[in-house]
């Protein structure tokens, strides 16, 4: 497969072919913030923290759906895109009800880790306080709607990596939401296999291990990272 | 029959199809817009009194597509008199009567429409050629209009590379919206390494207020049809898809009718005109989400999943359908096909503008006197579409502004109404071409409101799949309905404006990408009229929100 070389952030970098913008960067030690991309299921381009400047082209191209070419000059870091992931998570930290103090992912959120990097201390946009639910139907997980940013990895894993296909989007816009088969109680779903996959995919604290309080629920990613490596690679060992 | 039509057997359904027709035509609007008030009843009155009167060997009653002029409808033509066709206009079914009278050239007392109004005057038809005059659900009169004579001839006389060169030298630009030349993307498709190839119509018309596609549709399907075919034929793809929404039935039942018609003469399905040429059309219905009308979630949505947009690159000419490269055209653009090929593309690179050549379809509608579908050429002045053709704003109000582009364009304000219809002209001032609406504005009409009506739209309509429009388009709402209840400050107009450039440049499709414009437009002209509704900053707080 041909390399590419291409420069990311001044640096000098060279990738194979097929290789995305986002994982050609983390090879250089280059960080890009993402939410939606997850490590071995196919990217939704959703989230557009992960958007970046690429020299000759008027718009922000997405990292993790970018693919690498030949004298690529890409720019991952500046006023503006910092401005507009400032933003984009303001966004979500309004958009539902995300009140880290209680929630059982606390100090282990994706997004609240990134709100923080990007020095959020209070978000200038009117909450919207929606009322959503929690479906605790699962006996072993749990589905809390009001901590979801809609970044459909549980989706993703659910039918890419377990082949299940319980976990689906419903609705639109604002009004979207994470459904379990055609939209009944998770504990009623008849596909859904108790893997665990989709709960050890979400970044924040909406899909839980019950009985887990706050603060508890940390998440072991390299058991999705050892499935995917074995399936797709035949790697059987997990590396580092 | 099937699969043996040639050429010749066009002209005989066509000779024997001039043989039936009789002295006088009475040509009734069976379109979604004149049903809706009872055409089909005024067709069987007439149907009736022709009968009642013994005038069957000299009038047809012929059932006919759009006219245009909508607001004056439902509308009847009568053709074969000794001067000029009369058009009446506001007929009802108690009417007929007194239009047989009129055949017979007696007094009748009717409405009838000046056919040189400017409003049909100024108009030009290329695609709408047929629209009114032929029978929609009859094949035979389309064949008679000189229909799948440009398909006959593609076929048998030119390469496809030919015919994607003669779209290309035609200047044709896509007219869903964003202009993007259709020969070049033909030739991408021609180019693009497949097995298999699709040719996919786009038919999802969701801009509110809009129906130009719908009236193509209803109006003369077979142009459509063939239009597509020669884009198959072009691109070497041997399978179609008419995505249509499905708020638009008649549309659908005519396609379906036009299809199955075709089918049977042999002009769709295994070697058309006796060529190893295979070409077969199915319709898919949309379940009307505005965002299914974007080619990445139509494309979705035709394979049977949730209709959300990806993002592009790959291009649906790369990797479209089942990952096969697959050429998406918007209704109006396959319907300008046929009137190329037979014409030339000199003759259609003659119309318009250097850039935006030929004709476009808008549905002018809003506070304006004459409303309706025009055809008009590219170039002509928005004051002659508005003040000549539409009679400028209802009861002696003044026009202050023209929407076009729906909620992806903006509003243009009274002054620039000498602005050229064209591609370039339009996006400079903050609008766009967009796929045809046009809505005239009076000087009482709030433009915060309307800036608001459609961010409305947007939030509604957002698919939910990226977060900045999807949150971004709430709380632009929000913060217009701030201002509007005169509870915002400047602070706010501010956090508008950083939304808009957000919105505007991290969304992943052209939903988000354009749903700020109407706001961005109206800030641009009409500035004044948000900060007339704005409070005083509270004292002590800083103004620069420093963030
Ligand atoms: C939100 C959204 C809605 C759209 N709706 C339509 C539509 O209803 N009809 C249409 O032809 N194109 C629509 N488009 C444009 C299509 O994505 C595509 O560009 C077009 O069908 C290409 O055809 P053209 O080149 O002939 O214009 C829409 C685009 C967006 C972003
Ligand atoms: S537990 Fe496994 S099968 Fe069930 S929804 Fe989650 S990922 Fe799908
Ligand atoms: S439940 Fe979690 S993984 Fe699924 S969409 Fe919501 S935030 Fe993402
Ligand atoms: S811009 Fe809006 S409609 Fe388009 S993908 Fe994003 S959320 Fe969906
Ligand atoms: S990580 Fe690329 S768009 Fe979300």
């Amino acid at each position: 497969m041909a390399a590419k070389t291409l420069k990311i952030d001044g640096r000098q970098v060279s990738a194979a072919e097929d290789t995305t913008v986002l994982d050609a960067a983390a090879e250089a030690g280059i960080r890009i913030p993402t939410l939606c991309h997850l490590e071995g299921v196919y990217d939704a381009g959703a989230c557009r923290l992960c958007l970046v400047e690429v020299a000759g082209t008027a718009k922000l191209l997405p990292a993790c759906t970018t693919l690498v070419a030949e004298g690529m000059e890409v720019v991952t870091q500046s006023d503006r895109l910092r401005r507009y992931r400032r933003m984009t998570l303001e966004l979500l930290l309004a958009e539902r009800n995300h009140v880290c103090a209680v929630c059982v992912a606390n100090g282990h959120c994706e997004l609240q880790s990134l709100a923080s990097e990007h020095g959020i201390d209070h978000v200038r946009y009117d909450y919207r306080f929606p009322r959503w639910g929690v479906d605790a139907t699962h006996p072993r997980f749990g589905l809390d709607h009001n901590r979801c940013i809609l970044c459909t990895r549980c989706v993703r894993v659910c039918w890419h990596i377990e082949g299940a296909g319980t976990k689906n989007v419903a609705g639109r816009g604002a009004k979207s939401f994470i459904i379990d088969d055609l939209n009944q109680p998770w504990g009623d779903s008849e596909s859904c296999t108790s893997c665990g996959k989709c709960v050890l995919a979400c970044p924040t604290g909406a899909l839980f291990d019950r009985g887990s309080t706050v603060g508890e629920m940390e998440r072991d990613r390299t058991k999705l990272e050892f499935i995917v490596n074995a399936r797709e690679k035949k790697q059987w060992i997990v590396s580092e | 029959m099937e699969g043996t039509m040639q050429g010749d057997d066009l002209a005989a359904i066509a000779e024997k199809h001039q043989g039936s027709r009789r002295k006088y035509c009475l040509r009734t609007c069976m379109s979604a817009g004149c049903m809706s008030s009872r055409a089909d009843a005024i067709k069987k009155g007439l149907d009736a009194e022709v009968k009642a009167q013994g005038l069957e060997g000299e009038v047809e009653v012929r059932r006919v597509g759009c006219m245009g002029f909508c607001g004056l409808g439902p509308l009847v033509g009568l053709d074969g008199m000794k001067e000029r066709e009369i058009l009446f206009e506001h007929v009802t079914p108690e009417d007929a009567p007194a239009i047989i009278r009129a055949v017979q050239a007696k007094d009748h007392g009717l409405q009838v429409a000046d056919p040189d109004h400017p409003f049909f005057s100024k108009q030009m038809r290329v695609v709408r050629a047929n629209g009114g005059i032929i029978d929609p659900e009859r094949i035979e009169d389309y064949v008679a209009a000189n229909g799948y004579r440009a398909l006959y001839h593609v076929l048998t006389d030119i390469r496809p590379a030919e015919v994607v060169e003669e779209i290309t030298r035609s200047g044709l630009r896509g007219r869903g919206g964003a202009g993007f030349p259709t020969g070049l993307k033909w030739g991408t498709v021609a180019k693009s390494p497949g097995a298999r190839k699709f040719v996919v119509c786009n038919g999802d018309e969701g801009d509110p207020g809009a129906y130009m596609d719908r009236s193509i549709l209803e109006s003369d399907p077979h142009l459509v049809l063939e239009g597509m075919a020669i884009a198959a034929y072009a691109v070497g793809a041997d399978q179609g898809f008419l995505y249509v929404r499905a708020e638009y039935p008649l549309a659908i039942s005519r396609l379906q009718t036009a299809i199955r018609q075709a089918k049977q003469l042999g002009l769709l399905g295994g070697g058309i005109f006796e060529t190893p040429f295979t070409f077969n059309v199915d319709i898919r219905i949309g379940a009307g989400a505005f965002v299914c009308g974007e080619e990445t979630a139509l494309m979705a949505s035709v394979e049977g999943r949730r209709g959300t947009p990806r993002p592009r690159p790959p291009f649906p000419a790369e990797r479209g359908l089942w990952g096969c490269p697959t050429l998406i055209n918007n209704v109006e653009t396959f319907a300008n096909i046929v009137p190329i090929i037979n014409r030339g593309a000199a003759w259609y690179a003659g119309i318009g503008t250097e850039r935006s050549k030929g004709t476009k379809v808008f549905a002018l509608t809003g506070k304006v006197q004459n409303n309706g579908l025009i055809e008009v050429p590219m170039g002509i002045t928005l004051r002659q579409i508005v003040e000549e053709m539409g009679g400028g704003a209802i009861g002696g109000a003044k026009v202050k502004a023209v929407q076009t582009g729906g909620p992806s364009g903006g509003c243009i304000p009274a002054e620039y109404l000498d602005t050229s219809v064209d591609y370039e002209s339009l996006t400079k001032l903050g609008s766009i071409m967009g796929s045809g609406g046009m809505v005239v504005m009076d000087d009482s009409t709030n433009m915060v409101e309307i800036a608001r009506f459609y961010m409305d739209f947007c939030r509604d309509e957002s698919c939910g799949k990226c977060i900045p429009c999807r949150a971004g388009t709430v709380q632009m709402f929000e913060l217009l309905e701030k201002i509007l209840s005169r509870k915002a400050t400047a602070r706010d107009i501010a956090m508008l404006e950083e939304l808009c450039d957000l919105v505007k440049h991290t969304s992943l499709c052209g939903l988000g990408q354009t749903a700020p414009n109407p706001v961005l437009s109206t800030l641009r002209f009409f500035r004044n009229e948000y900060t007339e509704l704005l409070q005083p900053e509270p004292a002590g707080e800083c103004a620069a929100s420093g963030q």
